[in-house]
Order: C-alpha cells, then structure tokens, then sequence
C-alpha cells in the first residue's frame, strides 16, 4: 500500500507541483509554437505523452543495466539522444499508417518532437534525482507527458479567447503570449510546497 | 573582394540583431528563460552555447557533402552531443559550482533549437567559413539576449549585478522576478520593446 501511494505522490508531483513546462521551463518552443489550436494542442500533447513515457523508460534501463555498471557514463547524452530519435521515428510511422490528417497537421513539428528539450530533460532530471526504482521512474516519464499536455491545452484554450482581445499591436504574437505564459505560472505556483 | 567583406559583415551582424536567435526567430526558449536568474550563469551558458554552435557548425559544414537527408538530424544531434559532452566535461572539472547551478540545464544544449537551425540553415549549405562566421554572430547575438535577461532579473531580483550590490540601500528586493514568473514576463516585454522599436524604422 505504501508503494502505491508513493507512485500516486509521485505522480501528482510531476504532473502539477514539479509540471516540467511551468516550473522547469522545458518544451517551451512547442508550447509557444502548436498551442494555437486546441485539437492540435491535444494531439500534440498526447504524442509527446506517448514519446516520453517510452524514451524516460528505456533511458532508464539502458542507464542502468548498461551505462552505469560498465562505466560509460560519459556517453550518456549520446545514448539518451539516440533513444529519443528513435522513439519519435516510430511515432511519427504509426501516425502515418493509422491517422494521416493528424500526421499532415502536425507537419514539421512531429520530427521536431526529437529536439523538445521536455523529453531529454525529462531523462536528465530522472537521473539527477537518482530515481532507483523502476516503476517510479515510469511513473515519473508517463507523469512527465500529462502535465506537458495539461499545460498545451490550458494555454491553446486561453489562446484561443486572445484572438478576440484588443491587445497593443507591440505585444502581438510571441510577446503576449510569453506575458501569459507568466501569469499562468504565478497561478500553478499556488501548488508549491503541497508535495515535495 | 570588398564585396566579401560586405557579406561577412552582414552575416555576423544578422545574428546580432536582424535575425537575432531569440528576438526573431524564437529558438532556444528553454534555456533562455531557465538559467537567466543571473548573470553569471547567463554567461556560462552562452559560452557554451557558442562554443558548441562553432564546433558543430565546422563539422556540419565539413561533412555537407557526405549526408544523406533521412539520416541529417540524427547526425546533427549526434555531432552536437559530443561537443556538449565536452563542454559539460570541462565544467564539471573547472567549475564544479557553476555546473552544478546549470544542472541538467547545460546537456540541454543537444536539444537547443538555434543549434540544430543553424546546423539545417546555414552550416548543411554553407562553406566553413561562412559557416564559423555565421556560428559566433548568432553565438554573441543569444548570448547578449541572455545577459540582458539575466541582468535585469538579477537587478531586480537581488539589487545587484555579477553579485555586486547596485541598488539603493532600502530597495525591496522583488521576490517574484528569482521565480518562472518573472522570466516568462520580462522576456515578454523585451519582446515587445523589440517589435516596437523595429516597427518605428519600418
């Protein structure tokens, strides 16, 4: 019982008190860049999920049944890389074969999955938090991709309303975007402190 | 040969301010908005990033010729991990409190979009050396926009600069411009400063 509340801590601390995009700041250029639209937010999101759940676990593993027992930590970004491009080629395979408008929608954002700083540091900070338990550190990766994709759509969906306010023709764009980024921050800071 | 002169300048300027990697095109958010608490570790991070966008650039441009297009990306990245492998190396053994406040933040460089952009734009098409030319303008242009950003953070922030006090003796420190918040809001607003300026000239 003990462990399965530990994982649901776990859980709900990388989802909304640790969330990667508010707090770490990592998957910022597709946050900023897909979250014009609320369908293609949540598509997105859900790809990154599926992304990071498997790249956070097999870097996990190659981490430390490979890397760590035979001391080449020092190829550790290679591998970890190398895992991701992998992850994401498979992806973006199953999508052309099974939902080819989502696959055309996406465009060049779906390779550009393989650069989202989210998963790569999602691996790192795993390793930084020696996270020595297996099923924690899945935990962790699936976690990961729910508060990415939480934090897309709340910002598509506030997006979306912007279209219609009367913002200063400086701050169009990027610029109001960032500043809202920012509030939004400010209001998921309310949650630090609740779990470590 | 004048005409060269003209072109190298204007290359090294782009990256400084026309096609600033920040201001314009938008890539390397993450890192610029993350370690920007500060000058220093500003600093440190956009030397690295320097070093790391020359080398891989130089390599890029030298194997142009030998890549196949499905395998490019990968074999950016894989050149830019090396590099970024070294780069964290020499940290971790020189300046181990340094490395250890940029934390995961400094292998994050792999995924750096300006890297991996300028690799695609610029270094895959380009001889070597329009490619370092091209390397160091975009190089000092990211890493003015992150001392810029970290020095107001840290002003406002601390009231001080590179650790030195500035400020006025009872200035109120702004706790909110050391969290996310004050990040995502200055950046924002430089943004708009930006845009504003350029729009005048138009």
């Amino acid at each position: 019982m003990d462990r399965v509340y530990m994982l649901m801590m776990a859980f709900a601390s990388i989802v909304i008190v640790n969330n990667l995009v508010f707090t770490k700041f990592l998957g910022i250029c597709p946050y900023l860049g897909v979250s014009g639209r609320i369908d293609m937010a949540f598509g997105m999101g859900l790809a990154v999920t599926f992304v990071v759940t498997l790249a956070g676990t097999f870097t996990w593993l190659i981490d430390h049944f490979v890397l760590i027992p035979y001391g080449l930590d020092v190829t550790r970004y290679i591998c970890f890389i190398l895992v991701i491009a992998g992850a994401v080629q498979l992806v973006e395979m199953y999508l052309r074969k099974i939902f080819p408008p989502l696959y055309e929608s996406f465009g060049i954002f779906l390779p550009l999955i393989t650069t989202n700083c989210a998963i790569l540091g999602l691996c790192l900070f795993i390793n930084l938090w020696s996270i020595d338990n297996f099923l924690e550190a899945v935990v962790l990766s699936f976690g990961a991709g729910i508060g990415f994709t939480l934090a897309i759509c709340i910002m598509a969906g506030i997006r979306e309303n912007l279209k219609t306010a009367d913002v200063p023709e400086s701050l169009k764009g990027a610029p109001i975007t960032l500043i809202t980024a920012g509030l939004l921050t400010l209001g998921f800071m309310g949650f630090a402190g609740m779990i470590k | 040969m004048a005409n060269k002169t003209i072109s190298i300048g204007k290359t090294f300027m782009a990256g400084i301010w026309d096609e600033n990697p920040v201001f314009r095109l938008l890539l390397g958010m993450c890192p610029t908005l993350a370690v920007t608490t500060a000058v220093k570790p500003s600093l440190t991070m956009g030397l690295s990033v320097i070093f790391v966008l020359v080398c891989s650039n130089v390599v890029v441009s030298l194997m142009r010729n030998l890549l196949k297009p499905h395998l490019r990306i990968l074999m950016f990245t894989l050149s830019i991990a090396t590099f970024v492998t070294i780069a964290d190396l020499f940290l971790k053994a020189f300046m181990p409190i340094m490395s250890a406040e940029l934390g995961p933040y400094l292998p994050l460089i792999i995924v750096n979009c300006l890297i991996i952009c300028r690799a695609e734009a610029c270094a895959s098409k380009n001889g070597l050396f329009v490619s370092i030319i091209d390397a160091f303008g975009m190089g000092i242009g990211f890493t003015l926009v992150l001392c810029v950003l970290g020095g107001i953070r840290e002003l406002l922030a601390t009231g001080a600069i590179f650790e030195i006090p500035v400020m006025w003796e009872n200035f109120v420190p702004w706790q909110a411009m050391r969290m996310p918040v004050g990040a995502f809001v200055t950046l924002g607003l430089m943004l708009g400063i930006v845009n504003l300026i350029t729009g005048k000239k138009a």
